[in-house]
């Protein structure tokens, strides 16, 4: 599959997909076959690779990624790297620094640190933890170099509306979260070395027992959010499968999917079909649900009054 | 014991009174916002018309006092100009300082007022050296107020590698998430300090007795219980009870505030220009009173005095408190 240039995809009304990075601690030999059932099999365009959450799981997998990014390059995809979310130590900084040593692929910032590092002439892409919330924001990015933007999940449709025709302008594509538990913050401290009765310095990586977040409920037993480590997430998954018409119609180009334990494959298959028409919103749904069951979907922060607001199934 | 270095006291006003008062209590400096969603603490009843601001801005002008002005929430798309025609008012009323944390808005601050002094707000979470020195370069930015996750000792290294001047909070509330990077407001209530200047806002706040317990609740989710007739705290979306897995508690936080009076001397040491005291929505005595507590315990510092803990304590009216990720445990 060559990757479509996004310019094609507006006037196309199909999406350019891409596979956001992972989220969670899997073991080394599960992030290789995950990623090589990627290469092989999704049809997603666009890959990002790097640990987002915390920077002490890296060396667990850091001597595989050569080998999965080759795989992933066979398989047609473009590979991009990309940053942690919260850059203190040394060590963050330097892999931040080396992120921009390198040009053979294109990196994605998840923290503004990255910008220190940023070169005139090379094109970059836009994480959605970083802070772009207005049509001054994008502009100024794009003026540096940004030529995809991952919006941050919380923005409601108007200001997506705004900002995809803003990308437009100074030619820069902009992408939506469209499937997967929503990254809401970013901390300090980690919450489940806390969850343990740990520190973060001394964690025995409990996180690695929970490959999609560990389910945190409310007093009244409603499942709310999900830790891990110094994230926490939505307990919902987004799911736009059904508004692909209205995010096309404000002109977004790209649709964030992020990896999941389960049939992913299937997950990236369902979202393409809908892209490409080739099955209905309504039967996607029931395929994403079918490859789910335990999921709860929201389009909350998009659509509804707030970001937890359930998605009315269809 | 040798002499300290000066350090600035940078107070909250949510009201011109409650300016007045932290002036005449001693502060150096006060930071506020206008009566709208440009800043972060946009509650109902708060904050400054631009008139007040005017004149607030004069009255500290005249009391040797610094006026800095929390411009620290992400313009909205379609609505920029609302952000960018405040920026215009401050330099206009001669603010000292604008406290920004928008990518656009430092851009647009800093190319059409280039005499106006730029704070980056703790909204923009700028936790390191390079993140620091890209706003520094970019934007001129003369003052970094550091986000609440670092330790002393990286305050410090931070400090050895930047031509800038850092402030960090000091005493009051305390997020525990990097800030503006927190969307667990608008997950459960639909209202974000990012966008609306507000976190768990009390609209959405609702108490409730259920078997005879007070049940707190956000944006309908139950964050909180106690025994009916007990003081229920406000439930604050990171300092509510959830259950993760077998641990049933504070997942994020306890209710804690944050209280690192007995670190201001290793603070100055680690090289910070200026304290920040949390607290724009509290009351006009309890600004006067925090500020008038701290002011006497930086002239004890500077003057190399031990610093009386015993009276701050006494200002977090028997709550927990905390040294936050000051304290490298904390994580």
């Amino acid at each position: 599959m060559t990757p479509r240039r996004w310019e094609d995809m507006v006037a196309d009304r199909i999406f350019n997909l891409t596979l956001g990075p992972l989220q969670f601690n899997w073991s080394a030999q599960k992030f290789v076959d995950f990623y090589a059932a990627i290469a092989d099999e999704a049809p997603v365009d666009r890959v990002v690779i790097g640990e987002l959450v915390c920077s002490k799981r890296a060396p667990f997998y850091a001597d595989r990624i050569p080998a999965v990014i080759e795989r992933l390059e066979r398989g047609g995809k473009q590979v991009i790297l990309g940053s942690l979310a919260l850059v203190t130590l040394e060590r963050e900084r330097r892999a931040a620094r080396e992120l921009f040593e390198q040009t053979e692929h294109e990196v994605e910032i998840n923290d503004l640190t990255l910008m220190n590092w940023v070169r005139d002439e090379t094109p970059f892409s836009v994480g959605p933890l970083v802070n772009v919330y207005n049509e001054a924001t994008l502009a100024f990015l794009a003026e540096k170099g940004a030529r995809l933007v991952c919006l941050p999940p919380e923005l409601p449709i108007a200001s997506v509306d705004a900002l995809a025709k803003a990308g437009k302008g100074c030619r820069v594509g902009v992408e939506v979260w469209a499937y997967g538990r929503i990254p809401l913050a970013v901390s300090g401290r980690c919450y489940h070395a806390r969850a343990h009765g740990l520190s973060k310095d001394s964690c025995h990586f409990v996180c690695e027992n929970d490959p999609d977040g560990l389910a945190t409920k409310t007093l009244d037993g409603v499942d709310f959010l999900a830790i891990n480590g110094i994230q926490t997430l939505s307990y919902q998954f987004a799911n736009l499968i059904g508004r692909m018409d209205r995010l096309a119609e404000a002109g977004v180009t790209h649709l964030r999917l992020s990896p999941h334990t389960g049939d992913f494959v299937a997950v990236t298959k369902v979202f393409a079909d809908v892209a490409a028409s080739r099955i209905s919103a309504r039967e996607g749904f029931a395929l994403l649900s079918g490859a789910n069951p335990e999921a709860a979907f929201t389009d909350g922060f998009l659509f509804g009054n707030c970001g937890a607001a359930a998605l009315a199934p269809f | 014991m040798t002499v300290g270095q000066a350090l600035e006291l940078v107070c909250p006003a949510g009201t011109p009174a409650a300016l007045r008062a932290a002036v005449e209590a001693g502060a150096h400096a006060v930071y506020c916002g206008f009566n709208d969603e440009t800043n972060a603490r946009n509650f109902p009843g708060l904050n400054f018309s631009r008139e007040e601001m005017a004149e607030a801005i004069a009255f500290a002008h005249r009391h040797g006092a610094k006026v800095l002005v929390a411009l620290n929430t992400f313009p909205r798309a379609g609505a920029f100009s609302q952000w960018s025609a405040a920026v215009d008012d401050c330099a206009r009323f001669g603010a000292d300082a604008v406290i920004l944390a928008d990518l656009g808005l430092l851009e647009d601050a800093s190319r059409r007022h280039p005499g106006l002094r730029l704070h980056l707000s703790v909204q923009a979470a700028a936790a390191n050296a390079d993140a620091i020195n890209f706003y520094v370069r970019t934007f001129g930015v003369k003052r970094i107020v550091l986000p609440r996750v670092l330790t002393v000792q990286e305050i410090a290294a931070i400090n050895r590698e930047i031509e800038a001047e850092t402030e960090v909070f000091i005493f009051g509330g305390l997020c525990v998430m990097a800030e503006g990077r927190c969307s667990l407001s608008s997950y459960a209530t639909g209202k974000s300090p990012n966008m609306n200047g507000a976190c768990s806002p009390a609209s959405h706040v609702e108490y409730r007795e259920e078997g005879g317990a007070l049940v707190s609740r956000l944006g309908g989710f139950a964050i909180h219980r106690v025994a009916a007739g007990q003081p229920a705290p406000y439930p604050t979306l990171c300092k509510g009870v959830f259950e993760a897995g077998d641990y049933k508690g504070h997942v994020f936080e306890d209710p804690v505030s944050l209280d690192a009076a007995a670190l201001i001397p290793q603070l100055a040491e680690a090289g910070v220009t200026a304290l920040k005291i949390e607290g724009r929505q509290r009351s006009r005595a309890y600004t006067e009173a925090v500020v008038r507590s701290f002011r006497r315990a930086l002239n004890d510092h500077a003057a190399g005095r031990p610093i009386a803990a015993g009276e701050l304590r006494a200002l977090t009216e028997g709550q927990q408190t905390t040294a936050g990720a000051y304290r490298k445990t904390w994580r």
